[in-house]
């Protein structure tokens, strides 16, 4: 006898897109120890570490299809499967962008000036944390649906979506003055060189950006249905 | 009095109860496990005690709660007058063994295929058939058969809105709120008041009279409540060795509640098998006693006879026999499959099909456990509480349902032409 109740259960996406965001966050998480290479000018360390966010960023890659595989129409979800899907796609992009910021600091072997070091090391790991933030959010997505999307928990994401945000606007404001004071030094810079580092502080605020952005799904994943 | 059972009656008494009880032997076999499978797949009980289990309260359900529904297969589906079984009483022994034999096979080649068939439907599809091609299309009581067919969309229906509600009142008093822990230990014994009070009330009311116990309301109530409050004693007691556990909780909060809920999915299961015992055991042994009581009484169909107690005894035991050398390996492959359940939603999906399941034997409504089981399983579901359902499978049941009807019908209908070669 064929068994209806057996087949009736889908396999669930939310172990899978937290163990994905991990995947994807890590590849953020390895950036700190890679700028602290470059700054080193140790590139042997460096490039270890880029190949290592190959790595994760190709990792990501084939969980986000095997998410995608393993979600036909016919699945029911307890939230809507376009939703799901668009948070997937945001996640995936927090391991590209830190792929494109190792590729393009390696490329160019790019040497972060003196009296910028420390603040835009500062930027960095603040946007690191609204990374961690954004994952520790989405590790709630399996408590969420314990509680089947209500009360005590759904307030607690909340809380943590809005920390979030806070830590975002922050970050934002750490990019504005990281800028400025790029801008007062440009002068005594290679233009070349300028044009690059203003290229990847914004390449780092994609971080942000894209955290803020997981966040902002995370809610509408909650109340839609 | 009919020749053909004075001559051949005792062989085809015997006939009839190797094919009944073959028929249980494969609702215990097969039918159980979608029953069991969920408590299995929860992790609320292991393999084995899903099996002794479902061998003790399958018994009971087919033994205290199965009379109606086994009336209503023998003597509630064909107008014994219209058929005129008074002067060829040997039609309806011939058309109950198609039946048997014809929804048997069908179950065998649907199994072989893995098809979500149902047995209820098989049966009821191979009795109307050999009584409108062997008998007349006046033969058939048409308005019951109608009732059957929509309880078999009604079912899943009720029973999704009972686990849908189920479900929301565990998540308004025990998981939404700020303490999980202390709250399940605090409401879990109430819900297992309301398992053990509606089981017994469902079938007190309903269904002992058969067992030779004739209750008042009033007293069907006071004993439900005695057997719900028995049944908290007993939950109780066994909440007492459940304790939070922090480092369980570490990676997933919800670990140690959902250990409370698990001394609840013993309970569920408990009524789940209770409540597939009394419903499923008439799909085998009730055109057994529609044979028999042609046979015993000598040709005389006689629908108001009361049902033999060896009879629902036999399929009870038939149950019991398949559980015993199939179960194991169906209910595994069942709880593999289920991985997302966890017991605080399990105990929903549950509790309301067991509910409608009871209900129904004590009206004496055919319907297919496990077509309820997945209509509850949908409700939670539709309370967000499960993490992916395969709606695909609601398609193919629906298929399964539509095609079986005509295929059981068609295969009754070859069985019941024989029959009447050989023997007419």
């Amino acid at each position: 006898m064929a068994n209806p109740i057996g087949a009736l259960f889908g396999r669930s996406p939310i172990k899978p897109i937290e163990e994905h965001m991990k995947i994807a966050q890590g590849s953020v998480g390895k950036l700190g120890e890679f700028f602290q290479a470059c700054l080193a000018n140790d590139w042997d360390k460096a490039n270890e570490i880029r190949d290592l966010i190959v790595v994760a960023e190709a990792e990501s890659d084939a969980i986000k299809r095997d998410i995608r595989c393993h979600l036909p129409r016919s699945i029911f979800l307890p939230f809507a499967r376009s939703d799901l899907l668009e948070l997937l796609r945001i996640q995936d992009r927090m391991a590209n962008t830190s792929k494109d910021i190792a590729d393009l600091v390696i490329m160019r072997k790019l040497q972060i000036p003196e009296p910028l070091v420390q603040p835009f090391m500062d930027y960095f790991h603040a946007n690191l944390e609204t990374s961690i933030q954004a994952k520790k959010a989405i590790n709630e997505l399996d408590e969420l649906l314990i509680t089947g999307f209500r009360g005590k928990e759904v307030e607690l994401v909340d809380s943590l979506v809005s920390q979030l945000d806070d830590m975002e606007e922050q970050c934002a404001e750490r990019e504005f003055a990281l800028n400025k004071l790029l801008f007062e030094h440009e002068k005594s810079l290679p233009a070349v060189e300028v044009m690059f580092l203003y290229k990847i502080i914004s390449k780092v605020g994609n971080i942000m950006t894209t955290s803020h952005r997981v966040g902002g799904h995370l809610l509408l994943l909650m109340a839609h249905y | 009095m009919s020749d053909v059972i004075t001559q051949y009656g005792f062989l085809l008494l015997i006939l009839a109860c190797v094919f009944g009880f073959f028929m249980a032997w494969g609702v215990g076999a097969n039918d159980v496990a979608n029953a069991m499978g969920t408590s299995v797949g929860a992790k609320a009980i292991t393999i084995k005690q899903a099996i002794i289990i479902a061998m003790i309260f399958e018994f009971t359900g087919a033994w205290l709660a199965g009379g109606e529904v086994t009336s209503t297969i023998r003597s509630g589906i064909i107008d014994a007058e219209a058929a005129g079984f008074d002067e060829q009483p040997e039609l309806l022994v011939f058309g109950m063994l198609s039946s048997l034999l014809a929804a048997g096979i069908w179950l065998l080649v649907a199994s072989k295929f893995g098809w979500p068939v149902s047995t209820t439907h098989s049966i009821i599809g191979a009795i109307v058939g050999f009584a409108v091609v062997g008998i007349s299309v006046d033969a058939v009581m048409w308005g019951q058969v109608g009732s059957i067919v929509a309880s078999w969309v009604i079912s899943p229906v009720f029973s999704g809105t009972i686990a849908f509600v189920l479900f929301m009142t565990v998540q308004k008093l025990v998981l939404s709120t700020d303490d999980p822990f202390a709250n399940a230990k605090k409401y879990v014994p109430y819900y297992i008041f309301l398992v053990g009070f509606i089981i017994g009330m469902v079938t007190l009311v309903k269904g002992l009279s058969h067992v030779g116990l004739e209750i008042t309301f009033m007293q069907s109530l006071l004993v439900s409540l005695l057997i719900g409050a028995v049944a908290m004693a007993v939950g109780i007691a066994m909440l007492k060795r459940i304790h939070n556990v922090p480092e369980d909780n570490l990676d997933e909060r919800f670990k140690s509640v959902e250990r409370v809920f698990g001394v609840l999915m013993i309970f569920t299961a408990c009524s789940m098998a209770f409540a597939h015992g009394s419903n499923d055991v008439a799909n085998a042994i009730g055109p057994l006693a529609a044979v028999n009581s042609v046979i015993a009484s000598g040709g005389v169909f006689d629908t108001q006879s009361a049902l033999p107690m060896w009879i629902l005894l036999l399929g009870g035991g038939g149950i019991v026999a398949g559980l015993a050398m199939w179960g194991h390996r169906v209910i595994a492959t069942i709880g593999r499959n289920i991985t997302e359940l966890t017991p605080s939603r399990g105990f929903a999906a549950e509790l309301a099909a067991a509910t409608t399941v009871v209900i129904a034997s004590g009206t004496g409504i055919p319907v297919s456990t496990t077509h309820t089981l997945v209509g509850a399983v949908l409700g939670v579901g539709l309370a967000r509480g499960i993490g992916a359902l395969n709606l695909s499978m609601v398609g193919k049941i629906f298929v399964s349902w539509v095609v079986t009807l005509p295929i059981g019908a068609f295969l009754s209908i070859i069985f019941f032409t024989i029959f009447t070669g050989i023997f007419g």
